[in-house]
């Protein structure tokens, strides 16, 4: 326990002697524990203690003593501060609510990141419950304080609460909440102008028009030419907001010269802000001011010399086209956007060319069929050539756009030495990510293309050599059994997949067994004759395989198909090798033999026998 | 222009160099590794871009067969001639002109260096102007983003050939014993500095080397821009701890802040005392602290040299920023704390030793042996050890139940010999306190009770 019983101990620590009141003593005593993890927990159950404290002793005991704790771990700190934003009604509700500003002050102004944002959004928070009086008694003038603090911390953190208040106070209040914004904008410190741009766009949202001019606009253009480059980047976020809310007439003058030099700026850091934006941008803008400057700037972004930025610009290829005005969008693409589109899919950098890969498809149902196959087939034809995986895989992710607009036999010819290659990479992630979009494949090339093509395929990826292919294989086979119908399955799969039964590698007998599992599960009672017939003998022989893994899973398995078995066939076939099993030498053998025997099915008449009376 | 240094793709070659023949993929890995060696790349920035028009360079006269009336005329020429950049990534374009920047760089530098008079004033704002013109540039983006300082190769400057020679001269035009700084104000102001301190970030060594030594030519001779460098500095740190934590000069820069330390004047300001609480202590916690762990140590030694009063913020912040689960940096924090033990002043080692031996204690106690080595060794520094002597009624109860128990239970022989070790010097300091404790701690394990009770 502690030493020195604080106020708050003495007091509440349920001195008179009231027994219901001990847990909650238990927990007040945590608080101050030397553990931090007792500490932790105690915090993340503050709400109970002060449910059980009641609303006065909440806020005369139990508040003033964790304004105390602030000098604790940031873990602790952070707990506290998320659970002061959810308290309002545990000190007494709104007209109390301003009792739980002084802890969270303290917490705006800690170092730690992470612990001050969350105060910060349990103020937001807590700032909608105040009243509008409270509001300019209490709230304004905290953040006021924190504004002009001395630490950058403070002004960081008062930043992000001008929004929430200034719709609600007084005209002289807001005046003053603008001018200590405007102050914060130009701060000696650059994370306080970092949290100040970061601020800007939500804060001109709230603003009146006339101020957004006349204010916002400075103060989005002094930070736009900030001297650090961390800065100006924050304003381009900003611009967003700010364009959207100004009307179209003033855009050309206040916003679209800043605008232009971001696109234009020296650090890449800056230039790509602008590309990872420009859909949103573009946006805001509207479209004539699109053709006019966003094109020509798009195109540059497009060859800009860092691969960052080209990436970034490439990511946005399909999305801007998308939003240019309808009326001569066809036009732009051909004449502006496709030119560069075509120098990226040769680009140096195969993220560059990777993130194009993932977009470019969906530039067919823009330009339509004609343009497509002339223009952008040769395109992802060469893409699915490219030398870098990825760039493959994007490409075939995303033929579903394709087949909308051309059909995907077009594509089949190419497709098809992609696919096997990747099949074969020697990389098995990337043989993961193909084996992922064979069944969608699978359902746009058609069965008998499959059949013909890529079931070879499939079918060796059953004895790939890592673990996580074969498994992704079965999975894989079960989607495509949902896909063709259990009858395909019967002809195609279960020969081959019982055929490995009798392979040397146990690996791959025990495959057979994990696509026997799933096989089941799809085909279902109408088909069971392919689990009765065909695959069940194949489980009961392998019972006496020399391996003791495959035997447990032989087990694992008959437990499976159990519920698709007619009592017969379990009375008589299965329950008696699972009981040869169950004595076996190994003893995960007989473990897993005993969970099938004790399984329902065999106790009990199966769903089949009630199926078949 | 291209930036990156990828091999072009030829879409027409199949790739054939991923394919492994079958026979090595028994565990689907191939037997070789596939990682290719990794390429000393190297990286330009993207200010060759901003240059207009490539402008053929023609090679001037040398500087020493100039006649001493045309001298500064033509230093003044060759300064504008060495403002011309070159793309050192297509590394045969214009051979020529690099050739001549070259020499030219090189004749400036040697005559900076060896012949007096040369810098007079008409020429500080063409030199900072081609020093400006050569180093400052927006770093390119890192090629490897997870790039891990202690593991992979940096990325080298593609320029250096011109770029360490504009360093160079930089350095020797900084050192000249004509430099004037009252000349040079004008122009090495806070803007330059502030350009200057962003380079630290370049992941090029060869380049923060330089950066380093001028750094501190200009603090050392610029004295109104000390406390706006120290400043910036202060920011740069921030935001690494704060906000990025990455970095590259972090090093670099203390060790510049090292030397800066060792000549405050006393007593401390706030704004140094302040730096020390706000900044050097909230240092320890990056993740990357093992690249710049020496010099950070050292700082923080100057500060406790400079003023033993600090000794307490210094040792309960290292205690609050302990590393939980890093055993590597523990091992580091306690390499700190015996530095600092080794100087420190008996009064103000009362003050914390109780909260640091507790800190101690569970390090003697790690599962992991090179904590418990590292904090035993402690028992090994003979003014440690006179301190603790000295202290031993409070000590030795802070510790003892820990070193009993750990000598019974450590799995790592080496501990149970040093726990052996320090237990016996206990037993020569204070046999009395030592046979208490031993007869408390036995009771206490038979009975928990007595324990809970108390």
């Amino acid at each position: 326990a502690a030493e020195e019983g604080g106020p708050c101990q003495s007091k509440m620590a349920g001195a008179d002697g009231d027994d219901s009141l001990y847990p909650i003593a238990v927990l007040i005593d945590e608080l101050r524990n030397e553990d931090v993890q007792l500490r932790l927990n105690s915090i993340k159950k503050l709400s109970t203690i002060a449910l059980a404290l009641g609303v006065e002793r909440t806020r005369t005991e139990l508040l003033p003593f964790l304004t105390d704790t602030i000098y604790d771990e940031d873990e602790v700190l952070l707990a506290l501060a998320e659970q002061l934003g959810n308290f309002t009604m545990l000190v007494g509700g709104p007209e109390y609510v301003h009792c739980l500003l002084p802890p969270l002050e303290s917490l705006a102004t800690v170092e730690e990141t992470v612990v001050r944002d969350k105060a910060v959004e349990s103020l937001r928070k807590i700032s909608q419950e105040h009243s509008p009086v409270d509001l300019e008694v209490h709230f304004e003038p905290l953040v006021k304080r924190l504004a002009s603090g001395d630490w950058f911390t403070s002004r960081t953190s008062a930043c992000g609460l001008f929004s929430v208040c200034y719709p609600r106070v007084s005209s002289t209040v807001k005046a003053e909440i603008r001018q200590h914004f405007r102050t914060l904008c130009s701060d000696d410190t650059p994370m306080v102008r970092r949290a100040a741009a970061s601020k800007l766009g939500e804060f001109a949202k709230v603003l009146e028009l006339d101020y957004v001019k006349s204010d916002i606009i400075s103060l989005f253009t002094a930070l736009a030419s900030d001297e650090q480059d961390s800065v100006r980047l924050l304003a381009v976020e900003a611009c967003v907001s700010i364009a959207t809310l100004l009307p179209q007439e003033d855009l050309e003058t206040l916003v679209m010269p800043t605008l232009r030099q971001a696109a234009e700026d020296k650090s890449w850091r800056v230039r790509y802000m602008v590309a990872d934006k420009f859909s949103e941008l573009q946006k805001a803008v509207g479209p004539e001011i699109t053709k006019n400057d966003l094109v020509p700037a798009f195109q540059n972004l497009l060859k800009d010399c860092e691969a960052e930025v080209r990436a970034a610009a490439a990511n946005k290829v399909k999305e801007f086209c998308e939003n240019l005005p309808e009326d001569n969008r066809e036009q732009i693409i051909m004449t502006h956007i496709l030119p560069c589109v075509k120098e990226l899919v040769s680009d140096t950098n195969q993220h560059v060319k990777s993130a194009l890969a993932s977009v470019i498809m969906g530039l067919s149902t823009i330009l339509g069929k004609d343009n497509t196959i002339e223009h952008l087939l040769p395109l992802f034809l060469a893409q699915l050539k490219d030398e870098c995986p990825e760039v493959r895989l994007n490409i075939i992710s995303n033929l579903d756009c394709v087949n909308e607009v051309i059909g995907i036999r077009q594509l089949s010819q190419s497709l098809l030495p992609a696919i096997v290659e990747l099949a074969e990479d020697a990389k098995w992630r990337v043989r993961l990510a193909i084996i992922e979009y064979m069944p969608l494949l699978a359902g746009q090339l058609g069965v008998e293309f499959f059949d013909e093509k890529l079931n070879t395929l499939c079918m060796a990826w059953l004895i790939d050599h890592v673990y996580a292919i074969r498994e992704a294989a079965t999975c894989n086979l079960m989607k495509l059994v949902e896909k063709f119908g259990a009858e395909w399955a019967q002809n195609t799969i279960v020969p081959k997949v019982l055929g490995m039964a009798n392979d040397p590698n146990y690996l791959h007998r025990m495959t057979t067994l994990f696509c026997i599992n799933v096989i089941v599960h799809c085909c279902g009672y109408p088909y069971r004759e392919i689990t009765t017939k065909q695959m069940l003998p194949v489980v009961l022989k392998m019972s006496n395989d020399q391996v003791a893994n495959v035997r447990f899973n032989v087990a694992k398995s008959l437990q499976k198909i159990g519920p698709v078995l007619d009592s017969n066939a379990l009375q008589t076939e299965v329950k008696p090798v699972l009981e040869k099993l169950a004595s076996d030498t190994d003893m995960d053998v007989k473990y897993f033999a005993q969970e099938a025997i004790s399984g329902e099915c065999l106790s009990s008449s199966t769903i089949v026998d009630k199926l078949n009376t | 222009m291209e930036t990156t240094k990828l091999p072009p793709s030829s879409p027409s070659s199949p790739t054939t160099s991923f394919s492994v023949p079958s026979a090595e993929k028994v565990d689907g890995f191939p037997r070789r590794s596939m990682r290719r060696a990794r390429q000393r790349r190297s990286h330009s920035s993207s200010q060759f871009r901003y240059q207009s028009s490539q402008v053929e360079l023609t090679p001037l006269p040398l500087l020493k067969d100039a006649p001493v009336a045309e001298l500064h005329d033509l230093f003044c020429k060759k300064l504008q001639q060495c403002c011309v950049l070159f793309d050192f990534l297509d590394c045969v374009a214009d051979l020529k002109g690099k050739e001549i920047k070259r020499a030219a760089l090189n004749e400036l530098v040697e005559s900076v260096a060896t012949s007096r008079g040369v810098l007079i004033e008409p020429l500080y704002p063409e030199a900072i102007k081609m020093i400006s013109v050569n180093i400052f540039r927006t770093l390119p983006p890192s090629e490897n983003p997870e790039f891990d300082p202690e593991e992979d190769e940096p990325t080298l400057e593609a320029s250096w050939p011109h770029l360490q020679l504009v360093y160079e001269f930089f350095l020797r035009f900084l050192e000249s014993p004509d430099f004037q700084p009252s000349m040079a104000k004008r122009y090495v102001d806070q803007k330059f500095v502030l350009q200057l301190l962003e380079l630290f970030d370049s992941e090029d060594p060869r380049e923060r080397e330089y950066l380093k030594t001028i750094l501190h030519r200009v603090y050392g001779k610029l004295l109104g821009l000390r406390a706006y460098i120290r400043k910036q500095i202060n920011n740069i740190f921030l935001r690494f701890i704060y906000e990025t934590e990455h970095f590259n000069g972090v090093a670099e820069l203390l060790e510049i802040l090292g030397s800066i330390i060792n000549g405050f004047a006393l007593p401390l300001k706030a704004e140094h005392k302040q730096f020390l609480v706000r900044v050097l202590i909230p240092l320890h916690t990056a993740k990357s602290l093992s690249i710049f762990h020496a010099q950070l140590a050292y700082c923080v030694v100057q500060f406790m040299e400079k003023d033993a009063t600090v000794t307490e913020y210094i040792i309960r912040g290292l205690l609050k920023y302990w590393p939980k689960t890093c055993t590597q940096k523990e091992v580091m924090f306690l390499g700190e704390i015996e530095e600092i033990l080794d100087v420190i002043e008996p009064s103000q080692f009362i003050r914390v030793q109780e909260p640091l031996f507790k800190q101690i204690a569970a390090c003697i106690s790690s599962p992991h042996f090179q904590v418990a080595e590292r904090a035993l060794y402690f028992w090994n520094n003979e003014y440690i050890l006179s301190l603790i002597e000295e202290n031993c009624q409070v000590i030795l109860p802070l510790v003892f139940a820990t070193l009993y128990r750990v000598s019974k239970e450590h799995w790592n022989q080496t501990i149970v010999s040093l726990i052996y070790n320090v237990l016996k010097t206990f037993m020569e300091m204070n046999s009395k306190l030592f046979d208490d404790l031993t007869a408390s701690y036995k009771v206490e394990k038979q009975n928990p009770a007595v324990t809970l009770k108390k």
